[in-house]
């Protein structure tokens, strides 16, 4: 009965590719092709260029509160770029590039930004879940369309995004240890920026690494350069092929760095330096992707210009949206209106018709008399 | 026919949705190789094996959330928390997706799952595995809330559950389980949500309840009308959300009083809102105040005080003749 340490052979890699500074690992490059690796850098573009003009949008009254991705377009590409359209993505709050890839309509993703519930209706045969806003709660959600793709005998993975804050949720601990016990494919995509709102990662985890909490649940991890696009593709795709050949889950933490703002509600200058935020700049993923396709020669000319003009058009057809019509929002709280909100929304139906009368009706009608309404008030003067 | 308690009875339903549609199946702590620990699993595990009788690990977020997911894959899960009292662990996942994920993605997706709990009292069960505590259910838009009172309507309620699109939180009353046999047919029965039932007819006062407390208020009837000579109607809920205004509403418009009778605390429970929607109903036939008979507004008192706590049939009885006197 000595006291003996336990080989539990337990590592977590780094996997860095595509460097800062250029440095190509050849031995390690994926082999994407040209057309793949071309859409991946438009989508990081139209990614980027779209959350400058958001935030513009916001500042101007336009759109609401949203989350900029700024910086992280190398995490969320590379990782969905590996997916199969009968795959699922489920996302947080902070997955715009993703959603583009995935195929999500820029003026639908404006709409949702501006208030509107059906901007966040993934289309019919779409894959994807909508936007999650409280943080990790979507996790368990991965893990139950795993399981019950693997209940159906479907070939289906399914990937899901959460951000460093998230691994402090208890929902994380029990989605994690859910996938591993069950042994589904899911592949946890952790886009660790450094920072959950003003809180940095040090006073997130005392763990060296985000990767490693996946050892505790019997599955691989791995950490990523998350700024390295072509990194977090291989790590992405050597996790989706695992988990299509019944080998389980696997968790992926890109280090990466959002460079812009929390949401728009948010003054990151309160919390930390000017000078971080220059570092992490140098480390641009988009910098050195275009770098890397200019030596290919697979850069397109005017690619910014012709995405402007996308975004241009996307926000005209938002902007001659109609009114929201308020008596859809009974629509779908239930599969089939009950009885009370049937009222409801006749009560609501009526007072919208007396707000805005027909001009040709003259004098707009009083409100009705409750039914066995008192005409005068014992407490009336 | 077959002469079931309450558990058995649910037994049946769960095996029969199963037997019936393969998109069903079952998950929780202990509810597979062991068949719950009130046994309302029991043999289903055996039958259909542990992919759809799931021993999950220990976690209600997880056993919500997961299920969650394969509800919106499809799937039709049931989910069985232990005790009710354990549900605030998945409280965010039941409030925030359960409930909300056809609105937030307009109808793309809706999640077809039974969240079943046993609740309430009667059992000398420690804290956490007493409380009744349908109220926060019943408060949130998107889900339907269900405590059958016997084991008919019981299986008959949890088939309508399992087959219906929309998420339904189901409570066992724990006093309920093993407290008598009925008569329940062996041939698959359902019985709509959203629908009370009068169980008993009478003129002179309307009593509503539901869960454990439906024998409560049909004890206290039978002592009014013994006693006082009154005849009493008694209206089970069955569903408390959405709740069924109409048959409330007529019925306390034939009686002009009524008396709202529940386990969970009083000030902002369903005796609230089922008050409040009589008087928007029947405000001009009322006779007198709506009375509620509840447990106090104090937090878990231990089984040894929990009979001063909980509803009987003399404070039913109390709060009846005051209501018949006033």
């Amino acid at each position: 009965m000595p006291r003996t340490p336990l080989d539990l052979r337990l590592s977590v890699d780094h996997l860095s590719i595509l460097d800062g500074d250029g440095n190509l690992d050849t031995a390690l490059e994926p082999d994407i092709a040209a057309g793949d690796l071309k859409r991946m850098y438009r989508t990081m573009v139209l990614g980027r260029r779209l959350d400058e003009r958001m935030v513009r949008l916001q500042r101007q009254g336009r759109i609401g509160t949203f989350a900029p991705i700024k910086g992280q377009e190398a995490s969320q590409i590379g990782a969905v770029a590996t997916l199969r359209r009968e795959d699922w993505m489920v996302p947080s709050f902070r997955e715009t590039a993703a959603m583009l890839w995935r195929g999500w309509p820029i003026e639908q993703l404006l709409a949702f930004f501006a208030g509107r519930l059906e901007g966040g209706r993934p289309a019919p045969d779409q894959r994807d879940l909508p936007i999650t806003i409280p943080v990790a709660t979507q996790l368990p959600h991965a893990v139950g369309l795993a399981y019950a793709a693997q209940y159906r005998g479907d070939d289906v993975v399914v990937m899901a995004f959460f951000g460093d804050g998230a691994t402090s949720e208890g929902d994380f601990h029990e989605a994690m240890n859910f996938a591993g016990v069950w042994h589904v494919p899911v592949v946890f995509v952790c886009q660790n920026n450094q920072w959950a709102i003003s809180v940095p990662i040090k006073k997130q985890t005392h763990s060296r690494t985000l990767a490693q909490k996946a050892l505790a649940y019997g599955f691989p991890g791995i950490q990523v350069d998350g700024n390295d696009v072509l990194a977090v593709y291989a790590a992405s795709r050597e996790a989706v092929l695992r988990a299509q050949a019944g080998e389980g889950p696997t968790l992926i933490e890109c280090v990466t760095y959002r460079l812009g703002v929390h949401t728009t509600a948010d003054d990151p200058t309160k919390y930390r330096s000017e000078a971080e935020v220059r570092e992490w700049e140098r480390k641009d993923p988009l910098t050195r992707f275009g770098a890397y396709l200019e030596k290919k020669t697979l850069l397109e000319p005017g690619l910014e210009e012709e995405l402007d003009a996308e975004i241009a058009r996307a926000v005209a057809v938002f902007e001659s949206l109609p009114p929201a019509d308020p008596l859809t929002m009974f629509e779908h709280a239930y599969g089939e209106l009950p009885a009370h909100l049937r009222a409801e929304r006749q009560e609501m139906a009526e007072r919208l018709a007396r707000a805005t009368p027909d001009p040709a009706a003259g004098e707009p009608l009083p409100p009705p008399p409750m039914r066995g309404q008192r005409k005068t008030s014992r407490w009336s003067n | 026919m077959v002469k079931l308690n309450m558990v058995k009875a649910l037994n049946l339903a769960l095996l029969q949705e199963m037997e019936r549609d393969p998109d069903v199946l079952v998950l929780g702590e202990d509810v597979g190789v062991d068949g719950g620990v009130f046994r309302v699993t029991e043999d289903l595990h055996r039958t259909f094996g542990g992919k759809r009788v799931i021993d999950s690990p220990l976690a209600e977020a997880a056993i919500v959330g997961t299920a969650v997911g394969m509800a919106l894959y499809g799937l039709k899960p049931v989910c069985e928390i232990q005790f009710s009292g354990f549900a605030f662990q998945c409280f965010h996942q039941i409030e925030n997706h359960c409930a909300r994920y056809r609105a937030r993605s307009q109808g793309r997706f809706h999640v077809p799952m039974v969240i079943r709990m046993p609740y309430g009292g009667g059992v000398r069960a420690l804290e956490h595995h007493s409380e009744s505590e349908e109220q926060f259910y019943a408060h949130i838009p998107g889900l339907k809330m269900v405590i059958p009172s016997g084991p008919r309507n019981a299986r008959a309620l949890l088939a309508a559950a399992i087959r219906d699109p929309d998420p339904v939180i189901f409570f066992e009353a724990k006093a309920l389980y093993h407290a008598a046999k009925e008569e329940v047919p062996e041939e698959s029965e359902t019985l709509p949500l959203g629908r009370a039932q009068v169980v008993r007819e009478g003129k002179a006062l309307t009593l509503i309840a539901y869960g454990a407390m439906v024998r409560v208020a049909l004890e206290a009837a039978e002592v009014l009308q013994a006693e006082d000579g009154v005849e009493t109607t008694v209206i089970d809920l069955l569903t408390i959300s959405p709740l069924d205004r109409d048959t409330l509403v007529s019925s306390v418009k034939q009686t002009g009083r009524a008396v709202v009778v529940h386990e969970a605390p009083r000030s902002f429970g369903p005796g609230a809102e089922i008050a409040a929607s009589i008087m928007d109903g029947a405000f001009l036939s009322l006779e007198a105040p709506i009375r509620r008979v509840t447990a106090y507004d104090v937090p878990f008192v231990g089984f040894a005080r929990e009979k001063a706590n909980v509803p009987d049939v003399s404070r039913v009885v109390a709060a009846a003749r005051d209501t018949l006197a006033f």
